[in-house]
């Protein structure tokens, strides 16, 4: 036999190599590394909600990029390992969302997401036809999620050229590598989330995955799911670097019952399931609780109790966390299964968050309007830059010489602007801009447009629900209370390492606003069947009655005669007499 | 070999004759492709008169890699759906004909009739992904489910466009001609379905319509929490009768011919089967709505003459 002579080594592992695993046992050789991870952060926050954060990430040592093919897939999906070997994909970055985050009553999201559908993409820069790849690649994508991401063409697509630099390594700077787009419209329902809980190792069978069931996780007020591919440095000195795929999942019920001075929910009552136990391929299994507003326990309640704390800087504040670890059998107890109770009271108003953003459109009629974005500083003596940028579609025409950006009723000129203008049917609007933004104040930004109109095979088949414009995104490194850690390679909970932290005083925190319904001027669409049926039928009745004035003969009849008379006809006619 | 003491001769083992059991129907495949062609709410009816028809075929064995589905439009995740994530045949609320583990194709916009006539007849851009291609050969069964708006010989689709029975007709030929089936059942539940099935010309295609021409096909009952009507007759009845159809079931088409008869459809039923070439008869229902697959213990040993090599 030759099975020694095989060495399976992901380093120059050929085409051929279909040696299973499990028959090689070479010690010399070093496996590449996986890791697996999963974590859930359960917030309860000010407004009476709950907010329920899934992450789960894995780890992966192997490069995509070289020459041979990458064949043997452990923890990794093979369907996006083979996109990102296919594409040639730096960092992937896609989120599905329903609902809209209210950052004002429920605070910052640890992973922001706009609703509808987004992705944005870093190629990488040996990728000689970034457009074309671009396209097949939303197609490909379109099918592993049961999307309809096929709808991202040319029309909807930007480059930005200062927001969404790559959340990985590399400093990459050309930006004719990057592509953004989203569908505003794209809806999220159970056929989205199947293929998304496929990618999971353990699927929906085991540890945190089993509470991700439909029916509760969309009778919810926001619910997003999302997947991040990117590379990262295995340590401090980034000698290694792996490929992380993280798959979040972010929800927040509403569970007020009314009456009764505390809040209570528990796990069963979320999610209609408990947890019996961690996912096997999982090397770290918890689940945080965010008791920071209640430290001594006064109006916080959590049952089963545990005795793990842990506390960790994320979004500008060193938040407490309760935790319960799924890979120790003790947390399951004795009836092997894990059912979180908390109750609390809902507390005075929670911190204001020091940025918020919102967006309408002003005007009447169906020509023009005008869009205005509001941007909110809450922080009381500091103020900072953000970059705010805009994709606007095509058929909202706007006249950027209206373009007027005030701060307290002042006059605000944005250190930065990049303008690309639209052209029809062929790319949309892309505005961005990098505002200062005064302490405690509110910034508005307003823009006047014309609607155009579309071609009658354009429209959509309901067209009088109106047109989506895309959310605004603005992004920003905020002052941070706590100093933040910027070693990202320290273990850490997922949950504060997904933004990379480079200072210490600051982080970085992206805002998106609501997106925009605009009416466009919609043709009557019965129009040809009534035309044609009004000028068929003048036609005939105008055309058809003169001309049987006009031609018709008349002639003189006699009255047929009485019935005696007809009788004595015929007998006239049998004698052969003339009729009367 | 005959084992003693029995009074029947087993046939010899050898793989070549019992070969033609296995494919007596001349089918190894099963695919089926489910168009609900209605947008809004107050079509609810439609999309789970697709779904139930779906939630039978995958319960039958046909994976979700071999079915196509398309949903004009969204109603379980509908902000106007009081119970999100399920879509209920009746309004008892027992069966969620959504489930767990739907896989949907082609969803919202793209329920086009251009893009359900290039999903027939295999002409697809070179980028669309395995899962919204039909991707049959000759010795493929295809199950074909419409359900709508429709008229005397058109389906609307979504309110701005339909599909005429003679097009209908021509993307089966189209298909025929590519080999692109073995047998091809199709079924459609619309006002007048029986009009979108007298333009067939293509061999070894069945065809079964909620309606005759003249005739509206009804819908079933309305429930008061959600609003709506909740399914259409005829495809109620036909779940009803597929529920009780198991991949080893023997019922055979003319089962399914005598589904919703009027006293429950309100409209007449009809079907086609003269341009089917066996008995209708003979054709087992899971033979479009399943995907048996034929298992046969051997007894024998069977020695490999040459050892088996890797490759490098």
């Amino acid at each position: 036999m030759r099975w020694e002579e095989t060495v399976v080594e992901e380093a120059t592992a050929d085409k051929e190599d279909t040696s299973a695993p499990e028959t090689v046992v070479q010690s010399s050789v070093p496996q590449p590394k996986d890791d697996f991870q999963e974590e859930l952060v359960i917030r309860p926050l000010h407004s009476g909600d709950i907010y329920a954060s899934f992450q789960f990430r894995t780890l992966w040592e192997t490069d995509f990029m070289r020459g041979n093919k990458v064949s043997h897939y452990r923890l990794f999906p093979k369907s996006l390992g083979q996109v990102i070997s296919k594409f040639s994909v730096r960092e992937l970055h896609i989120s599905f969302t329903q609902g809209y985050w209210r950052t004002m009553q429920w605070g910052q999201p640890f992973l922001p997401s706009p609703p509808g559908a987004e992705l944005w993409v870093w190629f990488q820069d040996s990728v000689t036809d970034v457009d074309g790849t671009w396209k097949e690649l939303t197609n490909v994508l379109s099918g592993i999620f049961c999307a309809s991401l096929n709808f991202i063409d040319s029309t909807n697509t930007v480059q930005p050229s200062a927001s969404f630099k790559p959340l990985g390594i590399g400093n990459v700077t050309d930006h004719r590598f990057l592509r953004y787009a989203t569908l505003p419209r794209e809806i999220v329902c159970t056929e989205n989330l199947t293929p998304w809980k496929k990618l999971l190792p353990c699927g929906s069978k085991a540890g945190l995955a089993v509470l991700l069931k439909s029916e509760k996780l969309f009778h919810s007020s926001f619910h997003s799911q999302a997947v991040h591919i990117r590379p990262v440095c295995q340590d401090w000195q980034c000698k290694t670097t792996s490929w992380e795929l993280r798959q979040t999942l972010n929800v927040v019920f509403d569970l007020h019952t009314p009456g009764q001075g505390k809040l209570e929910w528990s796990l069963f009552k979320m999610f209609s399931r408990t947890l019996t136990e961690a996912c096997p391929l999982a090397s770290s299994s918890k689940i945080y609780i965010d008791i920071t507003d209640d430290p001594q326990g006064e109006q916080f309640e959590v049952s089963p109790a545990t005795h793990l704390l842990s506390q960790a800087m994320v979004l500008g504040d060193r938040r407490t966390f309760s935790v319960y670890d799924l890979t120790q059998q003790i947390t399951f107890g004795t009836v092997r299964s894990l059912n979180l109770l908390i109750r609390w009271k809902s507390s005075e108003d929670m911190l204001r968050p020091l940025l918020h953003a919102e967006r309408y459109v002003a005007g009447y009629g169906l020509q023009t309007g005008e869009i205005h974005t509001l941007m909110y500083n809450n922080h009381p003596y500091r103020s900072f830059p953000v970059l705010l940028l805009d994709s606007v579609p095509w058929y909202l025409r706007l006249y950027i010489h209206t373009l007027t950006v005030t701060s307290k009723g002042k006059d605000n000129k944005p250190s930065y602007i990049h303008y690309q203008p639209s052209k029809d049917r062929v790319r949309p609007h892309l505005l961005e801009m990098l505002v200062q933004l005064p302490p405690n104040s509110v910034t508005e930004v307003t823009v006047q447009f014309e609607r155009a109109l579309l071609k009658w095979t354009e429209y959509t088949p309901d067209p009088n629900h109106g047109f989506y414009v895309g959310s605004s995104v603005i992004s920003s490194l905020v002052p941070s209370i706590v100093a933040m850690d910027t070693n990202s390679t320290r273990e850490q909970p997922l949950f504060s390492s997904f933004f990379p932290c480079k200072e210490e005083s600051s982080y970085f925190m992206r805002v998106y606003t609501e997106p925009l319904l605009v009416n466009l001027p919609t043709p009557d669409f019965s129009m040809p069947y009534n035309v044609i049926c009004l000028t068929c039928t003048v036609v005939a009745v105008g055309y058809g009655s003169l001309y049987n004035l006009l031609t018709r003969s008349f002639q003189i009849e006699e009255p047929s005669p009485g019935l005696a008379k007809r009788i004595a006809n015929i007998i006239r006619k049998m004698r052969g007499v003339p009729p009367l | 070999m005959s084992l003693t003491g029995s009074t029947r001769r087993f046939s010899p083992l050898v793989p070549q004759e019992n070969a033609g059991q296995f494919f007596s129907s001349g089918h190894t495949n099963n695919w089926a492709v489910l168009v609900c062609t209605s947008r809004f709410w107050f079509n609810y009816r439609h999309v789970a008169n697709t779904l139930s028809v779906y939630r039978s075929v995958k319960r039958l064995g046909i994976p979700d890699s071999h079915i196509v589905l398309m949903l004009a439009d969204d109603m379980a995740c509908n902000h106007r759906n009081p119970k999100p994530a399920t879509v209920f045949s009746h309004k008892n609320m027992e069966l969620n004909v959504y489930g767990d583990d739907v896989e949907v194709d082609y969803r919202g916009y793209e329920v086009t009739v251009e893009n359900f006539l290039r999903v027939l007849t295999g002409r697809l851009p070179p980028s669309t992904p395995r899962s919204k291609r039909l991707l049959s050969d000759d010795r493929s069964n295809i199950l074909i489910y419409l359900t709508g708006h429709g008229g005397n010989g058109f389906l609307k689709f979504q309110d701005s466009e339909e599909i005429s029975n003679v097009e209908l007709a021509d993307a089966f030929e189209q298909m025929w001609q590519k080999r692109r089936y073995n047998e091809l059942l199709f079924i459609i539940d619309t006002c007048q379905g029986a009009s979108m099935y007298e333009r067939f010309y293509s061999p070894n295609l069945m065809a079964l319509a909620s309606s005759q021409v003249g005739e509206d096909s009804l819908s079933h009952q309305p429930d008061l929490a959600i609003g709506v009507h909740l399914m259409d007759r005829y495809t109620f009845y036909l779940l009803e009768f597929l529920e009780d159809i198991h991949p080893s079931s023997k019922a055979n088409m003319n089962d399914l011919f005598k589904v919703c008869p009027k006293s429950q459809c309100v409209s007449t039923p009809g079907h086609r089967t003269d341009l089917f070439l066996r008995d209708p008869g003979s054709a087992l229902i899971t033979d479009f709505f399943g995907s048996v697959r034929k298992v046969e213990i051997t007894m024998e040993t069977i020695n490999l003459t040459e050892p088996i090599h890797s490759f490098r």
